[in-house]
């Protein structure tokens, strides 16, 4: 079979390529020019890429789980996480029991100016207080700016997206996103930084639930 | 070179033996137009090609001694982005490294984490189970075919193509989101953990990942008629940096490299370290020309090897968990291991010494691309400035495998 | 003849009617750069790289070139220190200059003309290889190893595709017994195929090797890709006009464009036809609107072509290129002229 001279397949490569990005249509419609469907790139900022859910963007803390147990600031290669936090007393769980002592997060700072996005604290985080959500605009002017107080890390829990379900022959479970509502949060917003005994109070009724777990984390900071 | 490693595409691609006798006349010819040129001493000039060129794509410097366009002697000096990765492993637990081996070939990053976490899972002596290994391999190959799928369109860019390193980045980035919906990393996958993997795959994935390997066979054929079959870039690849087998084995060339050269080595097949290459069909691709058209072609038939191995291996994922039994906190008991793979670029070990602490007592990495680029001052000598673009783009190196 | 025309027409003087085509022509220059860069340079490029080009500056980023215009002038204007600094201000000037200048001969019309010169062929194909001396300069004047390689190379591409160029042209002239582009437009017009004449006799039917030619060292004489070895961006950086910035870099872009624009008018005229519509008389006054339409259309075809080129082809070398001249595209073009000659003189 002859062969058409690579010069000339080249060009037919690229005439090619341009009419498909220019008129990606079929049928009838053919000759309408539609270069936005046919190209493949992203316009960015008027329209929006949208990452699949495992995308490691921005790290939600959801901080009634957090016992500042300090393990993700350990395991962290670049040591971006800072953690601060102090014992409460709390009431016993049933009547007539033992007070007990609770860990409290006073500072929860990520420096997304240092993270490298590995995923590690997410990983070794024993009580699901962290999460991975796909978000990627934050980016700031002002690089200090990058550093997210546990405010902000709080409110990238209302983007975390559902765990998938796995593929076949997988033996892995399916974790669950933490029961999460805006009205849950709205308070912890408000608190100031004197409020912290009601704030912890406030805290330990929504800890009851989960508060077996809690019982574990007897290695606070 | 034995015939029978030389396939049907290489015979067509294959220069016949006038074309090989005009190959050595013009090398011979250079060289000696070199030595002409020195010993009459018309005069050279010193030019730095490098740190900031395109063509390095990083910042390798080449400093070159021209007698006009002729380069009489040329030597990469590199570090100018040693980021100290051996030293900065020293002071990190087994999986906080991880993060870091990423980045040093970050075009195929996956590939980097599967020789250190299969060093410290020896000396733990501990195995990955099956579907652990076979999502390894799976991410493996996604990872070189994401990295010298982008080379493919490269090349064109660095002998004055415009056009192919946009369809290289175009279909790349299918691969890309494919390792993304597993990983949640596009080019830091950090997905490799001693005793298996971090997770397993989410659903819909293995049909996604077969549609993606159609497409980037697709992405070759174009590849071959936009580039490879163009006679302007034959003309310019054949016969330009001829690495002979000895002189390429005497460098310490790996990967496609030296397949290039004729000599047919591959880890995944000569030493595979327990990853699923032995369970399926598939070939090695060697080339008997040694030139820059050689390495061009190896490479775009790996890429085309490696589509076939992810659909073998996606057909046969075995069932079952991702994870061994693996104490939470990993201490690696004292010993020494060296495990090197096969990775897009070559040869890449690591030679990890554990002194039974949480971290590793010394790691010292052998990258593909720092020996690779060892060959430069003898191919370089006697070709022009615009072959220097042809060797460097053909060599395939990444700077942070040159520097780490 | 044509000037005569205009000005008996109109009765101007002679500084209006000049001052009118320098308006004209300091009009046509920069617009014809600018629709070449959007259409083919952003757009077309794009396109044929599944991309979508600019799109915020103006309708689908129609006015992108006029924003970079401005971002390039506001840019600060730097000399190296060991520039020569006269030859280094002055060579993008040559070299937009030279493509201003060939701009004076290209017919568009009947009248439509800047100036109707006798030896138009000589004179264009003289003034666009003053191009080459700016570039010269601007590689030796800046000071840079870079520089200077991209400046010597385009010296010494100069000879191997100018000959190919002039003698590709010369089968068009020795069949139209012209060098006056008008005459040679006239010749096309005129002219039969094998006894019909509706369509007139573009000469890309008969000097197709010629053409052929003229368009491959047209390729090397606008730096364009299978030729760019001066620029060439990953291993010169930029060649010649690695040093410049701002508003001197914008020069050299334009007069690239531009250069570009006249020498897709010339192959049109050349080889295409000109502006000349079939079915109309030669001298019909209403050409003088039609005639530059016809030939806007043309030139598109044709820079449709050399860009289309460039977007998909790889770099030769220089030697490559020495090698291809003189082997083949020289001794090709003699016998095209040989050829020729025996045709004019049997028939």
């Amino acid at each position: 079979m002859p062969q058409l001279p690579g010069l000339l397949k080249g060009l037919g490569v690229t005439a090619r390529t341009a009419a498909r990005t220019l008129f990606p249509k079929r049928g009838m419609r053919t000759l309408i020019p539609a270069p936005q469907q046919g190209s493949v790139t992203v316009q960015y900022p008027h329209e929006k890429e949208a990452p699949p859910d495992r995308a490691r963007g921005v790290i939600a803390l959801h901080e009634e789980n957090c016992t500042a147990c300090m393990l993700c600031s350990r395991s962290c290669p670049d040591w971006c996480i800072y953690i601060e936090g102090h014992k409460v007393k709390a009431p016993p769980r049933r009547a007539g029991g033992k007070a007990r002592t609770v860990n409290m997060v006073d500072r929860f700072d990520i420096d997304y100016a240092l993270c490298m996005y590995c995923g590690i604290c997410v990983d070794v985080c024993p009580f699901d207080a962290l999460f991975w959500t796909p978000e990627y605009e934050y980016s700031e002017p002002n690089i200090a700016d990058l550093l997210h107080d546990r405010i902000r890390l709080g409110e990238w829990m209302e983007t975390v997206p559902e765990f998938q379900a796995y593929e076949q022959g997988s033996e892995q479970k399916v974790r669950a996103v933490p029961d999460f509502g805006p009205e849950d949060f709205a308070p912890a917003r408000k608190l100031g930084a004197d409020d912290a005994e009601s704030d912890g109070a406030r805290r330990l009724a929504s800890a009851e639930s989960d508060g077996a777990r809690r019982l574990a984390s007897g290695d606070g900071s | 070179m034995s015939p029978a490693t030389v396939s049907d595409g290489a015979r067509r691609f294959a220069p016949g033996a006038a074309a090989l006798r005009e190959q050595q006349a013009y090398v011979a010819g250079q060289a000696a137009d070199a030595r002409v040129n020195v010993e009459l001493d018309t005069g050279d000039m010193t030019l730095n090609i490098g740190p900031q060129h395109p063509a390095t794509h990083g910042t390798l410097r080449i400093a070159c001694r021209l007698d006009g366009e002729q380069v009489i002697a040329a030597e990469p000096l590199m570090g100018y982005m040693h980021r100290g990765y051996e030293k900065l492993c020293e002071v990190r637990t087994y999986p906080q490294c991880t993060t870091l081996i990423n980045r040093i070939d970050w075009l195929g990053s996956f590939a980097n984490e599967v020789p250190f976490i299969l060093a410290a899972e020896q000396l733990m002596g501990v195995e990955a189970p099956p579907r652990a290994q076979w999502i390894r391999t799976i991410l493996f190959e996604l990872s070189r075919i994401a990295n010298v799928s982008l080379f493919l369109g490269d090349m064109g860019v660095q002998i004055g193509a415009l056009t192919p390193v946009f369809f290289a980045f175009r279909d790349r980035e299918r691969v890309l989101n494919q390792i993304e919906e597993v990983t949640g990393g596009r080019f830091h996958p950090n997905f490799d953990r001693i005793g298996g993997l971090k997770d397993d795959l989410p659903r819909g994935w293995i049909a996604e990942t077969h549609a993606v390997m159609a497409k980037m066979r697709g992405f070759c054929d174009e590849m071959e008629d936009l580039l490879m079959g163009n006679e302007i870039f034959q003309t310019r690849c054949r016969g330009v940096g001829v690495i002979p087998k000895d002189v390429a084995l005497s460098h310490g060339l790996s990967g496609a490299n030296l397949r290039a050269s004729g000599v047919d080595w591959d880890l995944r097949r000569d030493a595979n370290p327990g990853l699923a290459w032995d369970q399926i069909d598939w070939r090695v691709w060697t080339h008997p020309d040694g030139d820059s058209f050689a390495r061009y072609w190896v490479r775009m038939q790996e890429t085309r090897e490696a589509t076939k191995i992810v659909d073998q291996l996606l057909d046969s994922i075995p069932s079952g968990p991702i994870m061994t039994k693996v104490p939470l906190i990993i201490k690696v008991p004292a010993g020494e291991a060296y495990v090197s793979t096969e990775n897009p670029l070559g040869e890449m070990g690591y030679y990890v010494v554990s002194k039974g602490g949480l971290g590793p007592f010394r790691v010292k990495i052998r990258t593909p691309s720092f020996s690779n680029i060892s060959i430069v001052p003898w191919v370089m000598r006697g070709t022009y400035v615009p072959d220097i673009i042809t060797i460097l783009g053909s060599l395939y190196f990444i700077l942070g495998d040159i520097d780490r | 003849m044509s000037e005569l025309t205009l000005t008996g027409a109109l009765g101007l003087a002679y500084w209006a009617e000049t001052s009118i085509k320098l308006g004209v022509a300091l009009v046509v220059i920069p617009t014809a750069a600018l629709m070449l860069g959007y259409l083919f340079l952003l757009k077309m490029m794009a396109f044929m790289q599944s991309r979508l080009g600019p799109q915020d500056v103006g309708p689908s980023g129609s006015l992108q070139l006029i924003a970079d215009a401005i971002k390039f002038l506001q840019k600060e204007d730097i000399h190296p220190a060991a520039a020569d600094r006269r030859v280094f201000r002055a060579a993008p000037v040559v070299v937009l200059a030279s493509s201003f200048l060939l701009f004076v001969v290209l017919p568009t019309g009947p009248d439509a003309v800047v100036e109707n010169l006798d030896t138009g062929v000589f004179y264009a194909l003289a003034v666009s290889s003053l191009s080459v001396l700016g570039v010269l300069m601007a590689g030796w004047a800046s000071a840079s190893k870079y520089a200077l390689l991209g400046g010597l190379r385009a010296a010494g591409q100069l000879i191997a595709y100018e000959l190919p160029l002039i003698l590709a042209v010369m089968g068009v002239v020795i069949q139209a017994n012209s060098l006056n582009l008008q005459e040679i437009v006239r010749a096309q017009a005129t002219g039969e195929i094998f006894g019909f004449g509706f369509v007139g006799n573009p000469f890309i039917l008969t000097q197709f090797i010629g053409f052929l030619i003229f368009m491959i060292s047209a390729q090397a004489e606008l730096t364009q890709t299978p030729f760019d070895m001066p620029v060439a961006e990953t291993e010169l950086v930029g060649g010649f006009h690695v040093e410049y910035t701002g508003f001197r870099f914008l020069l050299f872009f334009m007069a690239e464009v531009a250069t570009t624009f006249a020498f897709s008018a010339l192959a049109t005229v050349l080889f295409l036809g000109g502006w000349w519509i079939p079915g109309f008389d030669f001298d019909a006054p209403i050409l003088n609107v039609l005639g530059p339409m016809v030939m806007l259309a043309k030139i598109l075809l044709v820079a449709f072509v050399i860009f289309w080129i460039r977007f998909t082809y790889p770099r030769l070398r220089e030697d490559q290129l020495q090698k291809f001249a003189w082997k083949v595209l020289i001794p090709l073009s003699l016998a095209n002229i040989v050829v020729t000659g025996i045709f004019k003189v049997v028939l």
